[in-house]
């Protein structure tokens, strides 16, 4: 793929109110089986378990607070 | 005094003969054995019939009268059945067994992965078979009664096993009372829960799952072909998993986990057994089909093995040696080819063609497949029975993904038994053309069969010692090939000179001549004329050529004895 999307401020806002949303939507319950499908399809895409572990590590920083 | 049980055991489909037993009072005195073999499942009694197969005489020690309870091993896979037919068994399993080649997974209703794994017409044997291990057993047991080198002992219990330089001394209890036996080898054979490794204090290495399941076996009529059926998060087991598996006599295997914090006799109760065997034939359909109980048992999934088979002159093998999970297929399928291994490895050192250290090879090659074997079977095990939170939502994720999403699904493939590759055994040549090769079983692999005729395939004409294949370019043999042969055998190594034609006509010199019109062997292997691959008494390769000559021929085979 020779294109390369960048997440602008515009889409990152529509990322961050959809996700919130269907948060809501799986439900307490559901949410976390929800976000782990969620991180697979990513996977799928991004093509890379390179890519995909520096986002695990970038995501397992400053949890604690 | 060891009192065995002389009452049958039940079975709805299996008539147990009680075997009388070995008795010391009727017998004179013991001389030294060479080897003893304490166990007569499936790896003490292959590792019997291959000792017996390279010229080696055993005794082997049953604590019981009978074959064991239960079904237990059921699934036999391809290199099982080839390494049976090596001891003369297979056909007999092929003729009572249930053949099968494609599993499914099955998820809210939904097939959501299905495999089906090819017939290559260049191999005797399904990829998988299905036969009770009581059948298996007496197989194996009539092979060894009928042979002259097998000294077989119903109701002989091994109660300790003493070392001293180059011997061991069994004590064994009987109903008439206990009797010493000295022998230089030891097979501990005996099972998962080898007493002998507990004697010895020796300690198995891995991990063990938390997760239990049930196996029960009923007599149901169902409509199913023989095919692996796994059922994912059913409605009436949350979050678990239930495996059936077609036998001969109309039994089905039904195999089920356990919710955590329930107990096996909590599980094993007849009413518990009832109800859940009850849920899962209504979720099939088959609610009102009438169902009969044979035997049940529990197991819980375990990846252990001990990091060393041979003890000075003890050696572990199959199940005693290793536990490893039954998701796979790994048990009885393993052992056979430990106790393959272990039969030649013995039978060489104890017929002074090697020295002892071929006992280390044979070691350092089975803890290394045991090792991959559970590199392998945890993955199968993360995802049949998830250990922790994050297993489990990874697994419920790509379970609920799957009924959707295509690229999910291969992580369903369960992976099933098969057999090493010795890549790295030291037994492999250092002298032939390996690295020049494009194709066909590389150093160390096991065998490709090859359909040379019509019911005529490669590996019915290996094993029993080394065997090299030659492609022969006319219907005569090289002279100073032949004298390096020649002088092999001279030097007592079993060799054979196998030589594949493509004219129906004996090669000259040759031990055998297959005849191989369609050139099969030469495709699958990777080879043309001139070019030949020597086999281990275990049928693996050991070196291979584009061209063989004398002077690598022999040295490989120096090598692979430790000479």
């Amino acid at each position: 793929m020779n294109t390369i999307h960048t997440l602008d401020i515009v889409g990152l806002e529509q990322v961050y109110d959809r996700l919130a949303t269907a948060i809501d939507q799986a439900g307490p319950e559901k949410s976390e089986l929800f976000l782990v499908k969620l991180a697979l399809l990513n996977a799928k895409a991004i093509g890379r378990p390179d890519l995909f572990e520096a986002h695990i590590e970038a995501a397992l920083k400053d949890l604690s607070n | 005094m060891h009192q065995p049980s002389a009452n049958p055991r039940p079975s709805i489909y299996y008539n147990y003969q009680v075997f009388k037993p070995w008795l010391p009072t009727e017998h004179g005195p013991q001389e030294k054995k060479k080897v003893v073999i304490v166990g007569a499942g499936p790896a003490g009694m292959v590792t019997a019939l291959e000792l017996a197969r390279h010229g080696v005489a055993s005794v082997v020690l049953a604590s019981e009268l009978q074959f064991s309870q239960g079904s237990r091993a059921i699934v036999f896979t391809r290199r099982s059945l080839e390494i049976l037919q090596q001891v003369g068994v297979a056909h007999r399993i092929t003729e009572n067994g249930l053949p099968w080649r494609c599993g499914n997974s099955i998820y809210r209703g939904q097939k959501v992965f299905r495999m089906e794994t090819p017939l290559d017409p260049d191999d005797r044997f399904f990829p998988m078979i299905n036969i009770q291990q009581q059948y298996l057993e007496e197989y194996l047991h009539d092979a060894c009664a009928a042979n002259p080198l097998i000294d077989f002992r119903w109701g002989n219990k091994l109660v300790h096993a003493e070392q001293s330089a180059g011997s061991v001394t069994a004590h064994v209890d009987t109903s008439a009372g206990p009797y010493l036996l000295k022998t230089e080898w030891l097979v501990a054979a005996d099972g998962g829960r080898s007493e002998i490794r507990s004697a010895m204090n020796l300690k198995l290495e891995g991990a063990s799952f938390e997760s239990i399941f049930v196996i029960a076996d009923i007599r149901i009529d169902l409509p199913y072909p023989t095919e692996r059926l796994a059922f994912f998060d059913p409605d009436w087991n949350r979050g678990n998993t239930i495996l059936m598996h077609k036998e001969p006599h109309g039994i089905w295997r039904v195999d089920y986990q356990l919710p955590p914090g329930e107990t096996p006799e909590e599980a094993l109760r007849p009413e518990s057994l009832q109800e859940r065997i009850d849920a899962q034939l209504k979720m099939i359909g088959f609610e009102n089909t009438p169902w009969e109980m044979d035997w049940s048992s529990v197991y819980s999934a375990r990846t252990l093995t001990l990091p060393e088979y041979v003890h000075d002159r003890i050696v572990f093998t199959g199940d005693a040696a290793h536990l490893l999970p039954i998701f796979g297929v790994r048990g009885a399928n393993t052992a056979f080819q430990d106790a393959q291994s272990l039969g030649w490895h013995l039978a060489y050192v104890l017929n002074g063609i090697s020295p002892e250290k071929l006992m280390a090879n044979h070691s350092q090659e089975r803890v290394g497949a045991a090792r991959e074997i559970i590199t392998e079977a945890g993955k199968s095990t993360r995802f049949m029975a998830p250990p922790s939170r994050g297993f489990r939502l990874l697994r419920d994720a790509v379970l609920s993904l799957s009924l959707t999403e295509e690229f999910v699904r291969p992580l369903y493939h369960w992976r099933t038994s098969r057999p090493h590759e010795y890549k790295h055994s030291a037994l492999n040549s250092l002298s032939d053309d390996n690295a020049q090769f494009t194709g066909g079983p590389a150093l160390g692999a096991p065998p490709q069969n090859v359909q040379l005729q019509q019911d005529d395939f490669l590996l019915d004409h290996l094993g029993g010692g080394f065997d090299l294949v030659y492609v022969a370019p006319n219907q005569s043999i090289p002279k100073d090939l032949l004298q390096a042969i020649v002088e092999a055998k001279n030097n007592g190594i079993p060799l054979k000179l196998l030589a594949i034609t493509q004219d129906n006509v004996d090669v000259h010199g040759a031990d055998k001549t297959l005849f191989d019109p369609q050139q099969r062997f030469q495709l699958r292997y990777a080879v043309s004329a001139g070019g030949a691959y020597l086999f281990r008494p275990d049928q693996h390769v050991c070196a291979r050529w584009h061209q063989v000559d004398a002077a690598r021929l022999l040295s490989s085979l120096q090598l692979a004895l430790m000479q």
